[in-house]
This record gives structure tokens, sequence and C-alpha cells, in this order.
């Protein structure tokens, strides 16, 4: 299977659902969906076209919050990544897909706390990375936070 | 024994472990029940730290993610960057991408060799492990000039070429680990008493693995065929003979084997590369990084390692996403170790390569109708069944 | 040389604290151990518990979580006993000087008696160093001035 195959297949089963198909080169594309059907894509492309789960990028692009799911297919060496844009900065919310795929446990939990992007219907958000004392509401990852400066001559 | 349930805690803090976790193992009498995990102890924020460096800076970055790994991230790290902007690399960089990869492979699996060797009581394996790997550490000396943290790697070649006077030295010593290796192997997969203490123990079916996502030698322990370094080409590997170790079983003596047979395609790998270098340059100079987005996959000792970076032109990335394969194959867990007992849960956890061991810690837990074991009673009870298996055996 | 240096400074205990490394120290200071440094033919000895330590060896950056736990460890160590901190990140928190989760470096957090710098430090200098500092409290100095 090239990745011309994938992406027609993908372009076949979800047809207007699909919002732009970048292909970048002949090992790597890029497939922009709403947030409302990643359940239904994500289950077709690990379920049924049996892609490996690579994990999950977020990507804060100063008004709204992208995330990628990025899926292999080894045989042939692709990478496809599923692009969703979330465009509610205050309050991101996406459907989890943790009952699709077990991999995706971690990640959730990770982007969870580093973006606070909300996934809906899971149930294990504790924190992953940060300690237990980090201030709700504060997401490190996000461009507007920025490292508070320290002045190490201080005495 | 009693339906009391009992919690081990074990971490966060300890020499051998590659990041200090928590695990919360739950058990009823001998039995593990359940599993929890809290990470975050090692968590340095490296990636926000990698959107404030030029693209040179943040090799050095990645680079100090893992320090058994610092080859594969900045590898996966400038694979990620090329394939934005399509740089051609010279040839003999990637030879030598190539052969760093691989020596670092060889002493990454040889290190795990060792602790695995001293969780379940072997603790000659652990001697022998680390001290066979120290001529692969000269090598890396001799190559790149540290023993650790290679510094090798920039986007579009090499810092550093090897020197053909160093090239007969480099083949010497692989020689001598090489008959070492070889001893061990003997030593590990012809015992009886290994056969007996890991056989069966830990398994991870197929199914599991794929739906986890599991990587690299866990993965291929439990039949899942993958290997970044055949199915995502980079380097050249495509250019030298070599095999993907794979094993049906998925228990912890298939993952022991995984690593051991993959050392000596390692070794076969470098030998190979050595001697079809050709001459040329290492560095094809890139001037500026365009805007857009690049994904670099390699395969790195544990497995694959998969970078994500976005470029909006500057001469910093926007977003850098770092996945270390732990990341994938730390979950399967779960899977393995709940419903085995107690004795084997340390070499379980050590079988995914987290490098576990632990020592003594300062976590304060609830001990209210709940027995604590200490790390050390866990390494002690996993080193007592062995001695048990030995006498049965009559093996001294 | 007095009793209690002479004591102290007889096969001396080291605890090693990693306080999120990058993994490479830790692999050194137990590369220092093992048959080809092998620091134990000195008596150098890695210990499972800090009530047992002389030494505390720390490594890494000191994230937020380690904080606590390295002063409830600095605490409960048995004194005198000294702390050395091991690497750049340990010494100067190095390259993760501007990450949000570490805050501080070691030396602030707990007092500090000896630096072994260098990332990673190599076998030989673990030796050095813990060369210098028997040396230097066998004659009695006040190593923290």
């Amino acid at each position: 299977m090239m990745m011309d195959e994938v992406l027609k297949k993908i372009n076949d089963r979800f047809g207007d659902k699909v919002l732009k198909v970048e292909k970048k080169s002949s090992r790597r594309a890029y497939v922009e969906i709403y947030p409302r059907d990643i359940v239904e894509v994500v289950r077709y492309m690990f379920k049924d076209l049996g892609l490996r789960f690579n994990i999950a990028s977020a990507v804060d692009d100063f008004d709204k919050i992208e995330i990628l799911y990025h899926f292999a297919y080894d045989p042939s060496g692709l990478i496809v990544s599923v692009r969703t844009m979330l465009n509610d900065k205050d309050n991101p919310s996406i459907d989890t897909v943790t009952h699709v795929m077990k991999a995706a446990w971690w990640i959730e939990r990770e982007i969870h706390e580093l973006f606070g992007v909300n996934f809906e219907g899971n149930q294990d958000m504790r924190r992953l990375l940060l300690p237990d004392d980090w201030p709700q509401d504060v997401y490190p990852m996000r461009k507007s936070f920025i490292v508070p400066k320290r002045d190490s001559r201080k005495e | 024994m009693s339906d009391k349930k009992s919690i081990i805690p074990i971490g966060p803090y300890h020499p051998l472990q590659e990041e200090p976790e928590f695990w919360k193992l739950i058990v009823e009498g001998e039995k593990v029940v359940d599993v929890d995990v809290r990470i975050g102890y090692n968590h340095r924020g490296i990636e926000k730290i990698s959107e404030s460096k030029s693209f040179d800076q943040s090799l050095f970055i990645v680079e100090r993610i893992c320090g058994i790994c610092s080859s594969s991230h900045p590898i996966a790290c400038v694979e990620a960057i090329e394939d934005i902007c399509g740089i051609e690399v010279p040839e003999r960089a990637l030879y030598i991408r190539t052969i760093t990869q691989e020596l670092e492979r060889i002493h990454s699996h040889m290190l795990w060799l060792g602790l695995a060797g001293h969780f379940i009581g072997y603790n000659t394996v652990f001697m022998w492990g680390w001290k066979y790997r120290e001529p692969i550490c000269d090598i890396m000396e001799t190559i790149t000039g540290n023993r650790q943290n290679y510094a090798m790697h920039k986007v579009g070649g090499v810092r550093r070429d090897i020197e053909k006077e160093h090239v007969a030295y480099i083949l010497s010593r692989l020689d001598e680990f090489l008959k070492q290796l070889d001893m061990l192997k003997g030593a590990i997969l012809d015992d009886p008493v290994l056969h007996a203490r890991l056989k069966g123990v830990g398994i991870l079916t197929k199914e599991a693995a794929i739906e986890y996502s599991a990587l690299g030698p866990v993965a291929r322990a439990s039949g899942v065929d993958i290997d970044a370094r055949r199915d995502h080409p980079y380097g050249v590997y495509r250019k030298v003979k070599w095999n993907v170790i794979t094993q049906k079983e998925g228990d912890v003596f298939a993952k022991t084997v995984v690593r051991v047979l993959e050392m000596f395609e390692s070794a076969s790998i470098v030998r190979q590369c050595l001697d079809q270098m050709a001459e040329g340059p290492i560095d094809a100079k890139p001037k500026d990084i365009p805007p857009g987005e690049g994904i670099g996959v390699i395969e790195a000792p544990r497995g694959e390692c998969f970078h994500y970076v976005k470029c909006d032109g500057s001469n910093s990335p926007v977003r850098h996403k770092i996945r270390a394969p732990t990341y994938m194959n730390f979950p399967t867990f779960r899977e393995t170790v709940v419903g085995e007992t107690v004795s084997d849960a340390t070499i379980i956890m050590a079988a995914i390569d987290p490098c576990y061991c632990c020592t003594e810690r300062a976590i304060v837990v609830d001990t209210n109708d709940k027995e604590l074991f200490k790390a050390e009673d866990l390494i002690r009870l996993s080193q007592e069944k062995t001695r048990r298996i030995r006498e049965k055996m009559g093996v001294k | 040389m007095g009793l209690r240096e002479f004591v102290l400074t007889r096969s001396i205990n080291i605890f090693h604290v990693s306080s999120g490394s990058c993994n490479n120290c830790d692999i050194e200071i137990l590369d220092a151990l093992t048959p080809r440094f092998d620091l134990e033919r000195f008596g150098l000895v890695l210990v499972g518990s800090i009530k047992h330590a002389d030494i505390m060896l720390c490594t890494g950056s000191c994230n937020r979580l380690a904080v606590p736990i390295i002063k409830k460890l600095y605490e409960t160590m048995p004194k005198p006993g000294f702390v050395v901190v091991y690497g750049a990140c340990g010494c100067s928190r190095g390259l993760f000087k501007d990450s949000y989760n570490t805050l501080a470096p070691l030396d602030e957090i707990i007092p500090v008696d000896a630096y072994i710098p260098g990332c990673p430090p190599k076998p030989e200098a673990t030796i050095a160093a813990l060369v210098k500092l028997v040396g230097k409290v066998r004659a009695g100095k006040d190593i923290r001035s």
C-alpha cells in the first residue's frame, strides 16, 4: 500500500469530512479533519487500515490549538498525520480516542496538562509529568506561558 | 496467605533507572493484582527549552534527553529538520551516523543485559556485561571524543570524521568485544536456570503489543515485525546486509534473545560500514531552514524514536515534539505484570528496559494495615527465586 | 588525623540520588564501580539507604518533584556526611537553567561540599574527586570554607 492508495482510501471513506489533504513527499502526508470526526477517523485508520499509532502532538498556533495524530504504515514506511484544529482556545475540547486504542492513554494525559486540552470521555486525567502543586489553569507548553526569569545573583 | 492487600512502592529515585518513576504495585499475597505509575520525576521541559533555542543548539538539548540514547535523539531531530528542507546529506556522513547509532545500540543492550542479570541474582552477568561494554565506550571515545554525549550530529551531516588511522583500532576492539559477547551469549542462552526463570514470564501477546503500539525489542519479541531501520530507511541501512530479529513468545526470555542477537547484527553493520565507507565531504552546510513541518523516525536501542518539528522560517522551531520509545512501551507493563508473582515483577519491569532497579527512597506511604515492601526486598525475593530454582536443578 | 576523620574516611559508603538527570552521570557512577575502574577495591560502596551513607552523591538538574525529596534525604543523612554534586546539571543546572520545571541549582537547596563538573564526568574524575575529598577530610580541613 503506497501513500496515494492510503490517501485515496481515506478520501473515499470520508468524502467531504476531509478538509484538506497535503502530500508533502512520497512518505509523509497530512490530512486535515474537523475535531468532531476524530474518533471515526482514528478508528478507521487504526483498526481498519491497520496503521500503527506513533503519537499525538499538540501545537499552539496562537489563536487556536492544533492536534496532530501521527500514524505509521510500516511495510512501506509511510507516516500519515491527521490534523485537527481546536478553535476555542479558552476551552479547547476533543473526544478521547483511548477506547479505540490504548496507546493514546498517556499522551492524552500529557496534552491535557501541558496544553490544557480537555479530552471528553477520558476518565484518567491525573497529572502525568507536572508536580501536584503546579497551579491549575497554567499550561507550560502554551506560547503565552513565559518561563519566569530568576536572578541567580540575588542574595 | 490472607486476602490483605499490600502496596509495594518502587521508586522514584535510584541509580539504575533511566527515568525516575514511582510505581505502586498492589499485591495480594504473592500475586500482583494492579499497578499504578507516576512519572514526572525527570520532567525537565525539554520541548519548551527547544523552542527558545536555535536549530543547532537544540541538538545539544535533545542529546541530553537520555544519556543512553545520546546518538539516537539527535539523529531523529536532524532527520526531522532535513525532512523540512529536503537537504541531500553526503554519503560519508550517513555512514558515520549509522556507525555511531549501531555502537550505541550495542552499548545500550549490553548495559541492559548487565542490569537484568543483577535483578535475577546473577551478579556475574552484571559485572561481565559492564566490563565488556568498555571496548565500545573506548571506540566511541576514539570516534567522538567522549564516552557519552557524543555531540556528533548536525543538520546536513556530522561534526567529525572518522580518521583513517582509527579504523584498525576500532576493528580490533570490536573483535575483542565480539569474542566476549560470544562467550556471554553461551552463558546466558544455554543456562538451564535462566530458561526456568525467564521462560513464560511476563508474556505480552501480539494483539496487546499492537493495541499498545509497543516498539523496538519489546514488540519484536512478541512477533510484531517492525524495525524503523528497515521500514523507515535512514542512514545507510539499505546498503548493508543485516536481519531483523524477531521472536514469537513475548516473554522475558524472548526479549533477552532479541537483544543479545541484535548486538551481533549491530557489530556486523559497523564492520560493513567501515569497509564500504568512501572518502568524501561530511557536511552539506545548509543555510536556512524554510517554514514547514517535518517528521524524523529512527530506531533507537529501545525502539522507534519520533521527532516532529514545526518551523516558521525563523532560526528556532515553533514546536518540537519528542516521543521516546519507552513512552509507548511503558503502559504495556500493566498487561504483562498483573497476575504474576512479586518475585517476577522486577525482571518483567526490567524487560521493557526502563532500566529498573531501586535503592532506598524517602517516600511516605500510608502504612495502615498495609504491608510495606522495599525495593531491596523485591530484589531479594527475585534473587531467592533464582537460587531455589538452581537448587532444585542441582546447579551450583 | 583524629579518630572521627579516620573512621569517616575508611570504606566510604555512597548513596546516589538522581534528581532528574539524563542518566549519563548515573551510568558513569556505576561504571566507576564495575570491574574496569573498580572503586570498590578502595572500600567505596554504593549503599541502598541514606541512613548508611557517608557521601550523598547527587546528579541531575533537580526538578520540582525532586526538591522536597532531596531536602528530606539530606535531613535523614547521618552527620557528619558530605554532599557531592556530580555533573554539569547538578553543579549549575547546566542546559536546563531556562526550564520551567527546574527551580534552583542543588547548592541552593542543600549545602554542597564538592563539585565534580563535566557532562558527564569520566569515572577517572570521580576517583580523583573522592581521593581529594578524603585527603582534605584527613588533613582536618574545614572543607566547606
